[in-house]
């Protein structure tokens, strides 16, 4: 299964027509993929904040959006989701790469990724954690589960996921 | 003049246009001076006025005006790039630039002492820029809106505040009125 190319069918299916993105190893795939999605108007954000304020005018104007970014954006979006996406009661999809998992070869990304899942809980945010390929299958519901109750919800996906990093 | 007397000046040519307004102060006095379905009053979030405005923007055909300040578009510098480069006709980011943080109590902020936030959008890329001062902006922003190209305006004017009351409206009613003005 090409998980880049399922999530991109997805995002397509349930109408998603604008997505912004902050770059991470993991996510190359998946970015180049839905560049090249005439479906999908893809505009890169230079900060995750910045993306969340893209999304929550695009959706104002009619269109679905999503934003796919890594874990450590969080430690940068509390303010954002708090007080635009969810006081506002604004759909997002957030496709994160939760960098700092099992698999993960960079020591300091572990740092952000212990307090993923609390700070997401302390958010109230819904949350699934995407562990192995088969995972993807989850994604189509949970689309329709962040469009059918207008909140942000986190997809993380982690390294063992998206297939590791080579040999390590 | 005091940004409160800009938005007093300009409230007859945004009104029928859909306007994103920055938190805070420059909200609240939209708010008073001219509340209207197509007005959307940012109540938390500093710095995504641009963004937000932006998007809308993006996402379908009417003009669109972002109301931001300078010490707002100094929180988030990374969105002149990104409007910059992908740039639309239907968007005109106005930026009241009175060179302190109005809304906490006038600190000043750099874009009134050596940082110039035009030549800032021109090296982003932005295409047209205007720095203005308060008492002109009125053509500027008229000719902005009428324009098939994307216009970033910086509004040089007085820092200064007015008394006024914090906006009650519930902010998903703020959003479901904006989205009913978008879509009709």
């Amino acid at each position: 299964m090409n998980i880049d190319k399922r999530i991109c069918d997805d995002l397509v299916a349930n109408d998603v027509s604008f997505v912004t993105t902050v770059p991470c190893k993991q996510l190359a795939g998946v970015i180049e993929e839905i560049d090249q999605r005439s479906e999908i108007f893809h505009i890169p954000s230079n900060k995750e904040d910045e993306g969340m304020g893209l999304c929550a005018g695009a959706f104002m104007g009619g269109k679905r959006s999503a934003i796919i970014m890594q874990n450590t954006a969080i430690g940068v979006t509390i303010n954002t989701l708090a007080t635009l996406t969810q006081f506002y009661r604004m759909p997002l999809p957030m496709i994160i790469s939760y960098r700092g998992e099992l698999r993960e070869p960079v020591a300091c990304q572990v740092e952000m990724a212990v307090h993923t899942k609390a700070l997401l809980a302390q958010m109230h945010i819904p949350t699934y954690h995407f562990h192995w390929q088969k995972d993807v299958e989850e994604f189509d519901n949970i689309l329709k589960y962040t469009f059918m109750c207008n909140k942000p919800v986190a997809i993380l996906t982690d390294a063992n996921f998206w297939g590791g990093y080579g040999d390590q | 003049m005091i940004r409160s007397e800009i938005l007093k000046d300009i409230a007859p040519i945004i009104r029928d246009h859909l306007v994103v307004c920055n938190i805070g102060l420059p909200s609240q006095e939209l708010h008073l001076i001219d509340d209207q379905p197509t007005n959307f009053y940012m109540l938390g979030t500093m710095g995504l006025s641009s963004s937000i405005g932006f998007g809308l923007a993006l996402a379908q055909d009417k003009p669109v005006i972002s109301i931001d300040g300078d010490g707002s578009v100094l929180t988030n510098l990374g969105t002149l790039p990104t409007i910059a480069n992908n740039a639309t006709g239907n968007y005109t980011l106005l930026i009241i630039d009175n060179g302190s943080y109005g809304s906490t109590g006038d600190q000043p902020t750099y874009a009134g002492r050596k940082t110039s936030l035009a030549a800032v959008a021109t090296a982003c890329g932005c295409d047209n820029v205007v720095e203005v001062q308060d008492k002109d902006l009125g053509p500027v922003l008229r000719a902005a809106i009428d324009s098939d190209d994307m216009t970033i305006i910086v509004c040089k004017c007085d820092s200064g505040n007015i008394k006024l009351p914090v906006i009650t409206l519930d902010p998903v009613v703020i959003k479901h009125r904006f989205m009913q003005a978008v879509a009709s």
